[in-house]
């Protein structure tokens, strides 16, 4: 178990808080000319994901955690856990379901993405920001129709629904932005 | 590690062009410039100041310290006579480093004789108005900034209610505070202080007696000091007292501060004889005022970060 000073503490270090693994947005050092020196933390939950800000003194420490992020490959799912396999090492994880969280939207077999782990433990999937996927339904598309003047619900082969442009059919591949789950252009062939 | 500056040389510039108005400001003004050790035999009380210690002679074991502050060195000058007196000069503290913080700063302080703390914001309201181009300065009393901003009155609100409205204020604090002056400046360093001088500089005068520091007690009103500080754009930018000139008494502070020392698990500080000897021997009626030099370059150039305005700031040392 170690532990880091407030005042060494910088962006992207992680740490301990409230028992969960966090990760340093930002540390503000505030200290008035005459009175007691704090640091203003800022961090996000690796868990949750919420971001929260608290206000320690500046001499007091914090325990840091054990957190890495790997290359990872997708394996498959059956039904109760995800099954991971990292690139480097073929050291298998599996991860429950409702841990994936929103990376199964985008992740089919095969794909790869990041790892975080703790303590060797996974607690966050992270897909890649672009990921290509095939729509397997949706209304039929408007031929010629390329001013993407409009939009229509299109479900893809991972099961994500995302907005298309009506010129779209099924069967073709799309890009999609994992960050904000939007359809960004057809993968060129 | 990068060898280049942390500034640009454009800021450097500009710098240079503060330091000649302000010499400028002081020279119209019949004040001198003088110069004041900045290695120490000792070093400030202040329960939050910390001193960067110093060697002087090898093979010797004693303690000096590089000074925090000029504050001792130019009341030994006042006293012997020397008028108003004005200095630009390196301090240090151990620890501080941020946005608005580096170990090694520029000071700029300065002593008047014969003005009280109003009659010093008035300068100090001028020079910031030659340097930043700002409007006059708006001026409020501790007591009223805190009823303004937070619905309180600071001289008398309870320890509880701080914490309370920290809280409401989604202020989160992962430490026990249980003294009223903490928390007074934890809302004002958090939450007022951002607020403040944003269209013109504010001072804020007539601090709490509790955080008097070297700042004389009001005669009429003992609960509050005859301190103040400027903000310029949510930045702390000076600290100012009529200055306290009874010896006696300033040692009573000095050994309250070493007694909180303790408390706080810092380094005990022998106090500044020398200093006390001055006082006793004489200080005249004078207001005296510190000024973060680069922090003023800061607001002079739109600087976000002290380093934007230091050649190397301690990264690069």
């Amino acid at each position: 178990m170690s532990f880091i000073g407030l005042n060494e503490i910088r962006s992207g270090i992680k740490l301990i808080i409230d028992n969960d693994p966090c990760v340093v947005v930002d540390n503000v050092f505030v200290k008035p000319g005459k009175g007691q020196a704090f640091n203003r933390l800022k961090f996000r939950n690796l868990k949750t994901g919420r971001v929260i800000e608290r206000t320690y003194k500046s001499g007091d420490s914090i325990q840091t955690a054990d957190v890495v992020e790997i290359d990872a490959q997708f394996l498959y799912g059956d039904g109760n856990e995800w099954h991971f396999m990292a690139i480097e090492t073929f050291e298998q994880y599996g991860v429950h379901e409702t841990e994936v969280a929103d990376a199964k939207l985008w992740l089919k077999e095969q794909s790869e993405c990041k790892i975080t782990l703790w303590n060797n433990t996974p607690i966050l999937i992270d897909p890649p920001t672009f990921v290509f996927l095939k729509v397997v339904e949706t209304d039929p598309g408007l031929k010629g129709d390329t001013s993407g003047g409009g939009s229509k619900p299109a479900k893809l082969e991972t099961g994500a629904v995302v907005r298309v442009p009506l010129f779209i059919q099924e069967e073709e591949v799309l890009k999609i932005d994992t960050r904000t789950g939007e359809y960004v252009s057809r993968a060129k062939e | 590690m990068s060898w280049q500056p942390s500034a640009s040389i454009n800021n450097l510039r500009e710098r240079a062009q503060i330091l000649k108005k302000i010499r400028g400001f002081f020279a119209s003004r019949d004040v001198l410039e003088v110069e004041t050790p900045l290695l120490c035999s000792t070093s400030v009380t202040a329960p939050h100041i910390l001193s960067i210690p110093a060697f002087l002679q090898s093979g010797k074991s004693k303690i000096h310290y590089l000074q925090t502050s000029p504050e001792y060195a130019m009341k030994r000058l006042l006293a012997a006579g020397s008028g108003s007196i004005y200095q630009i000069t390196k301090a240090f503290r151990l620890d501080e480093k941020g946005l608005l913080h580096n170990p090694e700063f520029t000071m700029l302080e300065w002593y008047r004789l014969n003005f009280n703390h109003h009659d010093l914001m008035d300068e100090m309201d001028e020079l910031l108005q030659l340097v930043l181009n700002t409007k006059a300065a708006e001026r409020k009393s501790y007591a009223e900034i805190f009823t303004d901003y937070l619905n309180i009155n600071p001289h008398s609100v309870s320890v509880a209610e701080l914490k309370k409205i920290a809280e409401q204020n989604n202020i989160q604090v992962v430490a026990s505070i249980t003294d009223r002056d903490t928390w007074l400046q934890l809302l004002l360093s958090h939450y007022i202080e951002p607020q403040l001088g944003k269209d013109t500089p504010c001072f804020i005068y007539d601090f709490p007696a509790s955080q008097a520091a070297l700042a004389r007690l009001q005669p009429d009103n003992p609960d509050v000091a005859s301190r103040f500080e400027v903000y310029v754009k949510g930045i702390e930018l000076a600290n100012g007292f009529h200055e306290l000139q009874n010896a006696g008494e300033q040692r009573k502070r000095f050994e309250n501060d070493r007694i909180e020392r303790k408390t706080l698990n810092q380094p005990d500080m022998p106090i500044d004889e020398l200093f006390l000897s001055a006082l006793t021997h004489g200080l005249p009626d004078c207001s005296g005022v510190a000024l973060g030099l680069d922090r003023l370059a800061m607001l002079a150039t739109g600087s976000g970060k002290i380093e934007d305005v230091l050649s190397f700031d301690f990264e690069r040392i």
